[in-house]
């Protein structure tokens, strides 16, 4: 097995394409990932879920689970110390349901037994009577009030408005419709997984978990075993990806309970068909637009209604409404603006944060509504979006001023400029392969269309409205090797790598260690929100400058040299004149240093009823543009090409960017084209990889990446997240590529088969 | 759970004799995800991928057939020569999951499993394929038409083991098409095997994905035997759209999450009518 942290690593600074430490134990497959820990004597924990959307447990019997051989120990709500429910931003979800469920796959009760099949056992013997109820499963019935409401808290988690401008202006072309957004799941190849260990005295535990952020885990659990913080410590386990789907707690409490109550290590494994059960989706959304603009194409208004189903529980879904409201008017200029968003519960799956967080819904109806409006005023899709293009300055609709740096219009020209495929529908060499359908052979090239889409899109960057999302990092310098401690969590997004690179950079020392990446420090905050290069970046490399100044002042007394003069050059330190010149190797021989640094971003503001205010941190742009060839007999589509320009601030490693543009483009296909968990009346349809379908290699295009490089002064390192944007307008450029071949509005995505031809997507009843 | 690994036939068939409800597992690709997913608890299992009698294919020059092994993976069947000789079964295992599921997914493992979507079914139907049965008892051979029964039913008998299956190397085009939303690694929602026979002058086409079985289209190829003209590889635009149609209203398609049965029929229509331009390329 290889670690990733404590590894030392040599070579890299900042700008430079250094793979990453984790990349070949990946590759070769002895990574340890968190379900690949164990310890001496643990047992494994297995948790009961509920078969039922909504239902009243009426009884719990658990005597059965305790009759198997095996069995160490069975809880339910009953054996929770201390808070019952937990939540990110309110605390509504229960650790395990009591009186009522209200999703499928709610947990229940948990079991720890010697083996997993015992586990299995075990919960198929606990008995639970339920009385069935009508699931709320129309999220327009959660507004409307015509449904109970389903939870303490009420059926809508939040309304956010949005009046900006003159809300009765009207513009010579008006163009409106309504989008929908089906439910994406994350489908990290990582499953949950994580093991406790409970101190001797019983009375703390150790947890190893991969999770984005350990400290909000260790809050969550702490409160609800009713002990202090520092009873409950967390060690990041290996992360087989994320993108938001760890943010929540799923199986924390659980295993650190069992472990508490048998007092020997417990371990946690979901499934696949648990994954999709038991962590939180992307929201499905619902929205209307209508887009006002005068007659040569200049953007008046933006009107939107959008609708996010929440599922049973609140997870993030306020902060996600919040960002698809405030960027309904996408990355471009417009002054006037009637904006109004729900955030619902349902007995549906519980929704929160996935890449993207509620841009990539409304991304995907402002970018079908800037084609519409560039057709209705007959202007191309690309002068269009040129024309009302936002800059640095610009205000939105919030009233915020845009302080970064804004590229949007070069986002634009430079994708616009990359050039388009050379080779002709299935490729010069007529691959059967290469044609939509791919190794079905459903196709010849006859039958197949070609179109071009193009998208834009703005993307917040950091959290929002009040949050103080710091970073901690500390820089240690002993006998010239650096060791940089912080909770980052690694989720795959290479923060490890950039980190040693800031740290290489900023001392001129080539040994850098990465130390455990545990409680023992500071929060980092979370891996999420485009924010640790910026964050947790800021914080390791102002704790480095901490510690290169105190070097300075050391070389500056002992050599007799003004420190203010002292720079680092490469690996040496070097004073303005060039007439001084030491390796810091050498002047750091004997000394040792230990500083601790907290990152704050500029604080930010709630909305107020209009939805103004200074809720967001900075942004972040990108455009994307699409070739695909479509089958429009049989509804089937490949993408061609990729071709994007990315607003990156200053690439820290370019490398690096590009796996995240790749990786991103990935996902944001999938949305298009395939991704969709299929829900009927509350219950899952397709919760596992043979029905839900990922993208594989021959659907995923080539991609052409430009990135735009224009340091962000607000920035510490110039460098902007880079590792949502390229999931946001990938998905409509794609859907815009398949409406230009085709002909056809397609306004949900994932696109299916039958919307291409034209028939229901539904069985005719 | 016992697991029993024959070296040969003879003790295969005598480990299913003893238990002869056992799971047969070969490559594995269907059993072991039901096994892994708490779907079937097997009392005793015997892997058969030891046993080398089943993982050879023969070719017979003076029968024009081809026996296949049912422990030959479809990895295997992608390879010339037997790839030239059954080039449908080609494609068909061409489309079935990944590489490392062909490598250990079986043309055995496809009729043992029995289910409509099954990649490899609708070649041998449309072959006429012959399957092989044996126990200790004997062997017996059976059309792949008796020997499959329903969802996932065939004819085999407690204590029988598949073998093998023989097909016809057929002079004429022939093809596997298959659809599916994703470009590669998909369950079948619509799938076709065209054979035409140019010496029988007859067109086979089996379908699957629609059915509880894989189904013939006994009024198409009719039609197509008279449509077509064998000699200048032609149909005409219309025939070719007619037996589309024919293809299409044989087909029983049911809905499920994964596609409307409308949309099942409808593609079997657009698989059926492409595949005959593609063995009649000419109009």
């Amino acid at each position: 097995m290889s670690s990733v942290t404590g590894e030392r690593i040599s070579t890299g600074r900042i700008g430079d394409s250094i793979s990453r430490p984790d990349g070949t134990p990946k590759v070769q497959g002895s990574y340890a990932f968190s379900s690949d820990l164990s310890a001496e004597n643990c047992l494994w924990g297995a948790t009961l879920r509920s078969p039922h959307p909504s239902a009243r447990i009426m009884s719990i019997d658990i005597s059965g689970a305790y009759r198997i051989a095996g069995v160490e120990a069975v809880i339910t709500a009953a054996d929770i110390p201390g808070s019952p429910t937990y939540g990110l931003i309110s605390s509504d979800q229960p650790v395990f349901a009591s009186d009522v469920v209200r999703y499928v796959g709610e947990p229940i009760a948990a079991v720890a037994a010697d083996h997993p099949e015992t586990c299995r056992r075990a919960l198929a013997a606990i008995v639970v009577v339920y009385e069935v109820l009508e699931p709320l499963v129309d999220p327009e019935r959660a507004i409307d009030g015509s449904h109970p409401d389903i939870h303490p808290d009420g059926n809508v988690i939040r309304r956010q408005r949005i009046v900006c401008g003159d809300p009765d202006i009207v513009g010579d072309v008006v163009v409106e419709d309504n989008y929908e957004i089906g439910m994406q799941d994350q489908a990290f190849l990582g499953l949950e997984a994580a093991m406790a260990l409970p101190d001797d005295d019983g009375g703390g535990v150790s947890l190893y978990v991969a999770t984005q952020w350990l400290h909000e885990d260790q809050k969550q659990i702490a409160a609800c075993l009713g002990v202090p913080l520092s009873k409950v410590r967390l060690t990041l386990g290996g992360v087989g990806g994320a993108f938001g789907a760890r943010e929540d707690i799923s199986l924390q409490v659980h295993t650190c309970l069992l472990a508490l109550r048998t007092g020997r290590p417990v371990r946690i494994h979901y499934s696949r068909e648990e994954s999709f059960l038991g962590h939180v989706h992307r929201h499905p959304v619902r929205i209307w637009m209508r887009h006002h603009a005068t007659s040569d194409g200049r953007l008046v208004k933006v009107e939107a209604r959008m609708v996010f189903d929440g599922g049973a529980y609140a997870s993030t879904s306020s902060a996600v409404l919040i960002n698809g409201v405030t960027h309904a008017q996408g990355p471009y200029r417009c002054e006037n603006a009637v904006v109004d968003g729900y955030a619902v519960r349902t007995n549906n799956l519980p929704c929160g944060a996935m890449r993207g967080f509620g841009v990539v819904q409304a991304c995907f109806a402002h970018e079908g509504q800037m084609d519409k409006l560039a057709a209705a005023c007959g202007i191309d899709p690309v002068e269009i979006r040129l024309l009302n293009a936002m800059v640095t300055g610009d205000k939105l609709i919030t009233g915020q001023i845009i302080e970064n740096v804004a590229p949007v219009a070069r986002c634009i020209r430079e994708t616009a400029a990359l050039p388009l495929p050379d080779e002709p529908v299935g490729g010069h060499d007529h691959d059967p392969m290469r044609l939509p359908g791919g190794a079905g052979r459903t196709a010849d090239s006859s039958h197949i269309v070609r179109g071009i889409g193009f998208a834009v899109a703005i993307k917040n960057l950091m959290y929002s409205e009040t949050f103080d999302d710091y970073s901690t990092a500390r820089c240690r310098l002993s006998d010239g090797v650096v060791t940089l401690k912080f909770a980052t969590s690694e989720v795959g997004q290479g923060f490890i790598t950039i980190a040693g690179q800031i740290a290489r950079s900023v001392l001129g020392f080539d040994n850098v260690v990465i130390d455990s990446i545990d409680t023992d420090i500071g929060s980092a905050g979370s891996t999420s929100a485009s924010r640790q290069t910026w964050m947790s970046g800021g914080a390791v490399n102002a704790a480095c400058i901490k510690v290169r100044d105190l070097l300075f002042a050391a070389v500056a007394v002992s050599h007799d040299v003004d420190p203010s003069s002292l720079t680092v050059d490469g690996g040496d330190i070097v004073d303005a004149a060039g007439v001084f010149r030491i390796s810091a190797l050498e002047a750091a021989s004997g000394l040792s240093f230990d500083e601790t640094v907290e990152y704050h971003h500029t604080p930010t503001e709630d909305l107020d009823e209009n939805g103004q205010g200074n809720c967001h941190t900075a942004f972040a742009f990108v455009a994307h543009r699409a070739v695909v060839d479509v089958d429009p007999e049989l509804g089937l589509v490949k993408v061609i090409q990729i071709a994007t320009a990315q607003d990156v601030g200053r690439a820290l490693n370019p490398l690096s960017v590009l796996g995240q543009i790749e990786g991103g483009i990935a996902q944001g296909l999938g949305l298009a084209v395939m991704e969709e968990i299929i829900m009927a009346n509350g219950h899952v349809r397709n919760p596992s990889f043979t029905d839900y379908l990922l993208p594989t290699f021959l659907d995923m295009p080539s991609v052409i990446a430009s990135l735009i490089e224009e340091p962000d002064p607000i920035a510490p390192l110039g460098a902007k997240g880079v590792g949502e944007p390229p999931t946001i307008s990938s998905t409509p450029a794609i859907v815009a590529a398949i409406r230009d071949a085709i002909g056809k509005p397609l306004n949900r995505v994932p696109v299916r088969p039958t919307d291409i031809i034209g028939l229901s997507a539904f069985p005719s009843i | 759970m016992s697991v029993i690994v024959p070296n040969s036939l003879s003790d295969a068939l005598a480990a299913l004799a003893d238990n002869p409800d056992a799971l047969v597992l070969a490559g594995g690709t269907d059993a072991m995800v039901e096994v892994n997913s708490g779907h079937r608890k097997p009392s005793h299992v015997i892997a058969i991928n030891r046993v080398s009698e089943l993982r050879s294919w023969t070719y017979d020059p003076v029968a024009a057939t081809v026996h296949i092994g049912s422990g030959v993976t479809y990895a295997e069947l992608m390879e010339s020569p037997v790839a030239d000789l059954l080039p449908a079964l080609a494609e068909a295992s061409r489309t079935v999951g990944s590489p490392q599921i062909r490598h250990a997914g079986t043309l055995g493992g496809n009729l043992g499993t029995c289910s409509p979507a099954g990649d490899g079914l609708p070649v041998v139907s449309a072959l006429d394929g012959i399957v092989h049965l044996a126990s200790v008892a004997g062997e017996r051979s059976l059309s792949v038409h008796e020997f499959m029964v329903g969802v996932k039913r065939t004819a085999r008998q407690p204590g029988e083991l598949i073998t093998g299956v023989t097909l016809p190397v057929l002079t004429g085009w022939q093809g596997y098409s298959k659809v599916g939303v994703r470009n590669a690694m998909v369950i079948a929602l619509a799938s076709t095997c065209l054979a035409t026979d140019l010496e029988g002058r007859n067109v086979r086409l089996a379908l699957g994905s629609v059915g509880p079985t894989i189904l013939r289209c006994a009024e198409a190829e009719a039609f197509a035997a008279t449509a077509v003209s064998f000699e200048a590889r032609s149909v005409s635009a219309h025939d070719a759209r007619r037996f589309g149609e024919l293809a299409a209203a044989a087909s029983r398609p049911i809905n499920d999450h994964r596609a409307t049965a409308e949309y099942r029929r409808h593609a079997i229509g657009v698989l059926a009518s492409r595949l005959l331009r593609r063995a009649f390329p000419n109009e």
